[in-house]
């Protein structure tokens, strides 16, 4: 059974069509990496596949209730927002109910190495150090599946590395997350899937080696990329801009 | 300091304070023979003095108190702001326009409870005009449509003193926005109470919603929130018990600003549990002035209004001048 399938997702705001048709499927134990470039409509697809935005078409998620949803999907917006001072334990309890003994809690902080932080104030925190309480509040959630918006970005490599690896982990496990991402080396590496986006439309599905290819990079992002096969396996770097063709 | 220690604390402050308003007060009687005419009863002028007049006032100090500090915490929780207050959603100005125009047109002469009446019909038709404009909009269009109803509320309110024609309605419009507890009678607590117990009770709910607002509106959506609703409650909770406290006492400022704001720290800054600590707190800061109003300047109707901004504002600048020092 899917987790989540939406069909002809579509998102105007004004004239303009920022979402266009999306029509996605998420099978539980996937790894989806969502990739394109700045304003393709990343945020767009995932606030809209939760109902928290207006859309048209249809989403699993949107037509639950907010108390049904908050059991099938956990969602890290991008937006780091942390409004008061409360301790790091509290912010990451608010998943199960304020109960900072929750094995989900102290798991989640486990696994996002912030055990030792537990007690300090959120908001005295380095943005970096924010970002993991908050990927840890999320996971908290203990839901079948997570959507996460750039959770990476602003953290250190070594935390990145273990973001993804966590999340992978979870896959792993029979869940499932999809995840925005900017750093395509991450995405090839870590994700069971690549979901691109280019202005608002799904223009390539499939697993990384399929999807990440050459051609679609310069299309996609107009940028060169090293892409190789190791041993560990695919490695991808971006190593310059190219021309991109103008098709208007 | 522990939760449960600092609930204590207060309660403990909120009861002293209480018997200190049933003692102070224009007739200086010793103390156990006020206590002995408050609760035991028989004819004469003191126990007509605790029972009708200095009880009363000390239950409206706590109602008020309680209306405010609750309503401060639940707004700043709300709009994850601790610069907000209930008179950012124009509930006090509207009840206010309510009671002046009940004063300028005689309405509030005809019974004892058409004043405040008046006013709660102000903070009605505000509460509706809000939910109106904003929408089903977020949190920036409330705090918008708060600001445009309050505006127009006093400058109507300036409109109706402009054009008054008795210099005694303008002077009676102007001391009752000053905000007092002095001369007010059960019909009063009677009429505000139920108000405000409904406004309390839908704002007690705000407590799991507000925690989660603490991530932001979206993660706290995706946490099970509904926000629409939580609007709402929100919105009648403090329309019922702002527009109830403002019809009893008038303006009373800074309390639903400066109470949540002493108290956080103190609680961990957790906006649930802010919300009882500063119904507590309220209570205990608007006993406080009520009984300082009488002790300062006795005889001399010194306006409950007038104090707290006094006390509010410097002890506001504190705050700030403290929070400059520590970033």
């Amino acid at each position: 059974m899917s987790l989540l399938t939406t069909r002809d997702l579509t998102v105007r705001r004004g004239a303009r069509v920022t979402l266009d048709h999306a029509s996605l499927s998420v099978e539980p134990g996937e790894m989806i990496g969502l990739i394109g470039p700045n304003g393709a409509g990343k945020s767009t697809l995932l606030r809209a596949a939760l109902g928290l935005i207006a859309a048209e078409g249809d989403s699993t998620l949107a037509k639950m209730s907010p108390a049904a949803r908050a059991k099938a999907a956990a969602w890290l917006p991008q937006a780091r927002e942390i409004a008061w001072p409360v301790s790091v334990a509290h912010l990451v309890s608010l998943a199960q109910n304020e109960c900072e003994d929750a094995p989900e809690v102290l798991a989640a902080l486990k696994r996002m190495d912030l055990l030792n932080f537990a007690d300090r104030k959120a908001t005295g925190l380095s943005g970096g150090e924010q970002a993991r309480v908050l990927i840890a509040r999320a996971l908290a959630q203990d839901t079948p599946l997570l959507l996460a918006d750039e959770p990476t970005a602003g953290l250190d490599p070594a935390h990145q590395i273990g973001c993804m690896e966590t999340f992978a982990a979870l896959a792993r496990e029979g869940r499932s997350v999809v995840v925005s991402l900017h750093d395509l080396g991450l995405a090839a590496r870590h994700c069971t899937r690549i979901v691109v986006l280019s202005e608002g439309r799904i223009v390539a599905d499939g697993p990384p080696r399929d999807v990440l290819t050459e051609a679609l990079l310069a299309e996609v992002f107009a940028i060169r990329c090293h892409i190789a096969e190791t041993p560990e396996g695919m490695v991808l770097h971006p190593l310059s801009q190219v021309a991109r063709e103008r098709r208007c | 300091m522990t939760y449960p220690r600092l609930l204590v604390l207060l309660t403990l402050a909120l009861v002293a304070l209480f018997i200190a308003s049933l003692l102070v007060g224009v007739a200086d009687m010793p103390i156990s023979d006020s206590l002995s005419a408050l609760f035991g009863g028989g004819e004469g002028p003191l126990p007509m003095v605790m029972r009708e007049i200095r009880l009363p006032r000390a239950l409206l100090g706590v109602m008020v108190g309680v209306s405010l500090g609750l309503s401060g915490a639940a707004l700043q929780g709300y709009l994850r702001n601790p610069l907000a207050e209930p008179s950012v959603i124009g509930i006090s100005a509207s009840a206010a326009l309510g009671a002046v125009i009940a004063l300028q047109s005689g309405f509030a002469a005809l019974f004892a409870l058409a004043l405040p009446l008046a006013a709660l019909v102000g903070a009605a038709i505000c509460v509706l005009l809000i939910l109106l404009l904003a929408g089903s909009g977020g949190t920036l269009s409330l705090i918008l449509a708060g600001i445009a109803v309050s505006a127009l509320s006093s400058a109507l309110t300036a409109l109706v003193l402009n054009l008054s024609p008795n210099p005694f309605a303008a002077n009676e419009i102007i001391f009752w926005m000053m905000g007092s507890l002095a001369d007010r009678s059960f019909l009063h607590v009677w009429m505000a109470l139920p108000i405000m117990a409904v406004g309390w009770v839908l704002l007690a709910l705000t407590g799991r919603g507000i925690d989660r607002l603490t991530l932001g509106e979206e993660a706290a959506a995706s946490m099970g929130v509904n926000l629409r609703h939580l609007r709402l409650i929100l919105v009648g909770g403090v329309a019922a018990s702002v527009g109830a406290a403002t019809a009893v006492a008038g303006a009373v400022g800074f309390v639903g600003l400066v109470v949540p704001h002493i108290l956080r720290p103190l609680v961990g800054a957790r906006p649930a549990r802010l919300l009882l600590a500063s119904a507590l707190g309220g209570a205990v800061l608007v006993l406080t002035a009520d009984v300082a109003v009488r002790l300062i300047l006795p005889g001399r109707d010194l306006k409950l209004g007038v104090l707290m901004a006094l006390v509010g504002a410097p002890v506001f600048f504190h705050l700030i001048w403290r929070m400059r020092g520590r970033s």
